[in-house]
């Protein structure tokens, strides 16, 4: 095993599950000298089985705060060795290692003052989240905004929440790209330059630009973001797929 | 051996000498990126090295093209901990790039069209282990997975095989390019796990 400054592998506890979505839960961990997070980082996850063999995967984190206690949320790949289990198998009491925090470009941090466009498709919505909890546990009044593409209503993570945090320096725009709810005044659809334009800060207003989902999402939205004016440098990107 | 997670009894049990530590094995090819995606014309394309003397050698797309053009098939490894068997590509070897190279520096910082940045040693750049490779799969590089044109040093875990690359800067140390400088480790071997920091 590798050594480095992430540290060695440390045993957490679970203290919850909360289903998320049909696909997906949050999940909370006691992790005994943790330390804290940035807004947006992510850790490894490593499963034992009885006989020795292991599996890691990498895994946004949904809290960013300097405590040992954080929450992850993870969408069951149909395919997938560690998400199913995470998703289906983890109980309250079960015990995880974890290794991190990781990751030192896909962060934002409290003292950063510039206004903030976050863009999350599916899943991708965990570390935006993270950054979202961090803006308003700082008092920050940089402008921060929302938009969350989703297939349908259930398909939505961190729903409550997300509804506590809606405010006028936190404006959420939802996307619906195969069904949408029954009031809704617009068809369901994908993200496109119009809704773009429409819902996005200006880039006039030199936003830092977060955008998380799978690969087809995170390139189809940087692109039009780009010829919507946003400078390539200010969008960052995080993005996941495949396996 | 960690604490053994109850009821995961995981999927593979083959042991496959070809895969390194922490990796599994896709068929899918996933993106890394950290930001959007360039779109570089071959008719502006352009790629350079330059040495502490002051010197730059230039090539065009079609200078490129002219070169000696090898057929590699390699395994891939991404520190994401995905790993693909058998890819086949095409491009010139870093071996013909650096004939007429004088340099006395040990180390690279390699240039990406959208500011990209890493660092390899130059050893690990000679002796057929290196490519500026343009297609992938008998078909040209698509520009999500770095096209025109590539770095590929398949020894090392993929974010040093560059997208989008634009040129070869010779260093007198081993400094951090982009990735390195957010967490990344300054090698990234995947047979030792050289992940992070």
């Amino acid at each position: 095993m590798s050594v480095d400054s992430v540290g060695t592998w440390k045993v957490g506890t679970v203290t919850a599950v909360r289903s998320e979505t049909p696909t997906g839960r949050s999940i909370e961990i006691d992790v005994p000298g943790w330390g804290g997070n940035l807004a947006g980082q992510h850790l490894d996850v490593r499963l034992t089985a009885p006989d020795g063999y292991q599996a890691v995967r990498s895994y946004s984190i949904a809290s960013a705060d300097a405590t040992d206690h954080l929450e992850l949320a993870v969408d069951r790949l149909p395919d997938g060795e560690v998400s199913p289990y995470l998703v289906d198998d983890l109980l309250p009491g079960d015990q995880l290692e974890v290794r991190g925090p990781l990751g030192g470009w896909f962060v934002w941090r409290p003292e950063q003052t510039e206004p903030v466009q976050l863009i999350g498709g599916g899943s991708g919505i965990v570390p935006l989240v993270a950054i979202a909890r961090a803006h308003a546990a700082s008092g920050s009044t940089a402008p921060f905004r929302l938009l969350y593409s989703v297939r349908t209503p259930e398909d939505v993570f961190f729903k409550d929440e997300l509804a506590r945090l809606a405010s006028p320096t936190f404006e959420i725009t939802w996307v619906y790209t195969r069904a949408a709810p029954a009031d809704w005044p617009t068809k369901p659809g994908r993200v496109s330059h119009d809704i773009l334009a429409a819902s996005v800060i200006p880039a006039g207003d030199n936003p830092s630009v977060f955008v998380c989902g799978p690969t087809g999402f995170v390139e189809s939205v940087a692109d039009l973001l780009v010829a919507l004016g946003h400078p390539a440098a200010s969008v960052k990107t995080e993005r996941f797929g495949g396996a | 051996m960690g604490i053994i997670s109850r009821g995961f009894s995981g999927r593979s049990r083959e042991h496959n000498p070809d895969l390194p530590p922490g990796q599994f094995l896709t068929t899918d090819f996933p993106v890394l990126s950290a930001g959007p995606t360039p779109r570089i014309d071959t008719d502006e394309w352009e790629f350079t090295i330059s040495t502490e003397k002051g010197t730059t050698h230039h090539w065009t797309w079609a200078e490129l093209m002219a070169l000696p053009i090898e057929d590699i098939a390699t395994d891939i490894h991404c520190v994401t901990r995905w790993s693909k068997f058998g890819t086949s590509w095409r491009g010139v070897s870093l071996d013909t790039l650096f004939k007429d190279v004088d340099t006395s520096y040990g180390y690279t910082m390699i240039h990406s069209y959208g500011g990209y940045t890493t660092n390899v040693p130059l050893a690990d750049l000679m002796g057929g282990k290196a490519w500026i490779a343009f297609e992938f799969d008998g078909e040209p590089l698509h520009p999500e997975h770095g096209g025109p044109a590539r770095l590929l040093v398949p020894h090392l875990y993929f974010w040093k095989s560059a997208k989008w690359v634009r040129g070869i800067e010779m260093h007198k140390s081993d400094d951090p390019g982009f990735w390195e400088q957010n967490g990344y480790n300054i090698y990234g071997d995947p047979w030792k796990e050289q992940r992070y920091w």
